[in-house]
């Protein structure tokens, strides 16, 4: 559908954030560069990558929480944000309850709150305690927070961690629902693109860099992606699978980014079951292998 | 009435506790009881530059202290050492300073003691005057700023990413600081302020369902440990800054025995002991 070079397409009324080329530099590394991408209204765009790929990273260059220190980020003059950060850490002292912390940012009525709340499936929590809420409830107070603000953008990196299997559908769902229903754009941070295929529109595949781009489906057949997640359990509908890369030297470069040089099945850093082809010389061919059984390392 | 030293003591005290409570809540919900400590130390420094340049010595104080807020500031940015060394540094720096200053200059002679640990006996009419509307200066500001402090103290991020300006809080939010060391400064002694700003909120948390009850609550605490305080310090003939410590800290051991708090451990809280 929409494959890379939307993003430089000229800034356009319906644009809520653009990134060109941006990147940013702490101590002498670069988090991220040269990304490039942009959200519209009614836009699902979902970031994924490793750990330390840059993602949220990436998503707070897009809302200003970050400034990039090359390349550039513009948004809708009043943009209005919605943020589900991914981690947050309320010091236990502070008396706040669910109800209070609805209104953090902003004033907001009793019928928006309970609606935001209800739709997460948290009323019953309203006066508790945040402090007393597990993992998966804050995570559900987060979002009805950031759903409540009637936002132009979302931006919810990784909203569903700490919800167990059966919420976390039903949140997506609830997500996929509200850029039906409000029309927003929605920026979102997962390493599952299983669960969020199919409410979006546009995956950026990040490590340090834009890997690849565009929709679940293209992304999750593009080789870029298979480099970063081919050993993912989450492949599993994929059925070739090499964790291997043979470099033009002869070494090895294997899917823990380790390189040897050779490539013994007993080195440590292979895990293909039943594997049982000769892997003593370099220069076999790799669509030669069959070793695939989608099975990957745990 | 302003007549009698003790009134008049009293008076302060009460106002010094009043302004305390909110700003104290915030301290210790931003974890920052070190960096207090760190800014009121600085303020014998700024004793002694006001003897030196003969200016006023609630400006030099304070003026000291936002310097050295910012300094700090600066400082934690380069992150070339944890910020807790950091403030270890800067703390007993600008104290050690303050009295090798104040030790040179030998043909002023003041009183350290007062300085430290605080002189109800010091107290002036002016001085009330500048407690009092210092701190309604600092308490309308506490109020204007209220929901971005709030937010910002939950997560800068958050703050930022949803329009408001959480780096010009914190700024703002220093100068409260400073603002009420230099007031609290002849109550309770350079030594003992951040102890007026950390227990009776500590104390408050206990009964609090809110950060708003627990801000009220921490001044209301503190005004009674002022209270307790003064009247210890002439009675016992105790310097007036550990008196009010002392009575501080008395008030949160006993928000802590388990009878005060047996049924307010969670909503209960919104009926308060106190």
């Amino acid at each position: 559908m929409l494959m890379s070079n939307r993003a430089r397409a000229p800034k356009t009324e319906s644009q809520l954030v653009s990134l060109a080329d941006a990147g940013i530099r702490r101590d002498g590394r670069w988090l991220v560069r040269g990304v490039d991408f942009s959200i519209r209204r009614g836009e699902v765009v979902t970031l994924i990558g490793p750990n330390g790929a840059g993602k949220s990273t990436t998503a707070k260059l897009a809302i200003g929480v970050l400034r990039p220190d090359e390349g550039s980020v513009a948004r809708l003059s009043g943009l209005r944000v919605g943020y589900v950060p991914q981690k947050l850490s309320i010091d236990w002292t502070m008396p706040l309850s669910v109800r209070r912390l609805m209104r953090l940012t902003g004033p907001l009525n009793d019928a928006d709150l309970l609606a935001a709340l209800a739709s997460t499936g948290i009323s019953h929590l309203i006066d508790a305690e945040v402090r007393h809420l597990s993992g998966g409830e804050f995570q559900r107070a987060l979002l009805a927070r950031a759903i409540a603000r009637k936002p132009d953008l979302m931006v919810l990196d990784e909203p569903v961690q700490g919800v167990d299997f059966a919420g976390e559908s039903a949140l997506y769902d609830l997500i996929r629902s509200i850029r039906t229903t409000t029309g927003c754009g929605i920026l979102m941070i997962s390493h599952d693109l299983h669960m969020v295929m199919a409410g979006t529109d546009t995956v950026i595949c990040l490590n340090g860099h834009v890997c690849c781009r565009g929709t679940p489906e293209v992304v999750s057949q593009s080789a870029d992606y298979l480099k970063l997640f081919g050993n993912s359990r989450s492949l599993a509908v994929y059925s070739h699978h090499h964790d291997h890369t043979h470099l033009p030297d002869g070494r090895v470069m294997h899917g823990d980014g380790s390189v040897t040089d050779h490539c013994h099945p007993d080195d440590g850093h292979h895990h293909h079951d039943g594997d049982d082809h000769d892997h003593s010389h370099h220069h076999h061919h790799h669509g030669d292998h069959a070793e695939a059984k989608g099975e990957g390392r745990a | 009435m302003l007549d009698d030293f003790f009134t008049r003591a009293l008076i302060a005290g009460i106002g010094v506790a009043l302004t305390a409570g909110p700003l104290g809540c915030f301290v210790v919900w931003r974890r920052m009881a070190y960096f207090g400590d760190t800014m009121a130390h600085s303020a014998l420094l700024g004793v002694a530059l006001s003897l030196f340049f003969q200016i006023n010595l609630l400006v030099a104080v304070f003026g000291v202290a936002v310097v050295v807020s910012l300094l700090l500031l600066a400082l934690q940015r380069l992150q070339s050492l944890s910020a807790d060394a950091l403030l270890g540094i800067l703390s007993h720096s600008a104290l050690a300073i303050g009295l090798v200053l104040v030790a040179f200059m030998t043909w002023v002679r003041i009183d350290l003691i007062a300085f430290l640990f605080g002189d109800i006996l010091a107290v002036t009419r002016a001085d009330i005057v500048l407690i009092w509307g210092g701190g309604v200066l600092v308490l309308a500001a506490l109020v204007w700023l209220w929901r971005p402090l709030i937010a910002s103290t939950v997560s800068e991020d958050v703050a930022e990413a949803e329009g408001m300006k959480p780096a010009q809080t914190r700024l703002l939010f220093m100068l409260l600081m400073a603002l009420v060391i230099a007031i609290a400064m002849k109550i309770v002694g350079i030594m003992l302020i951040t102890a007026l700003l950390i227990i009776p909120a500590a104390t408050a948390r206990r009964f609090s369902a809110s950060p708003e009850l627990m801000a009220v609550l921490a001044s209301v605490i503190g005004a009674l440990a002022v209270i307790g305080g003064l009247f210890g310090s002439l009675h016992y003939d105790t310097p007036s800054g550990p008196s009010i410590v002392v009575a501080a800290l008395l008030l949160f051991i006993l928000s802590l025995l388990p009878a005060a708090g047996k049924n307010t451990a969670e909503k209960a809280g919104n009926q308060g002991v106190r």
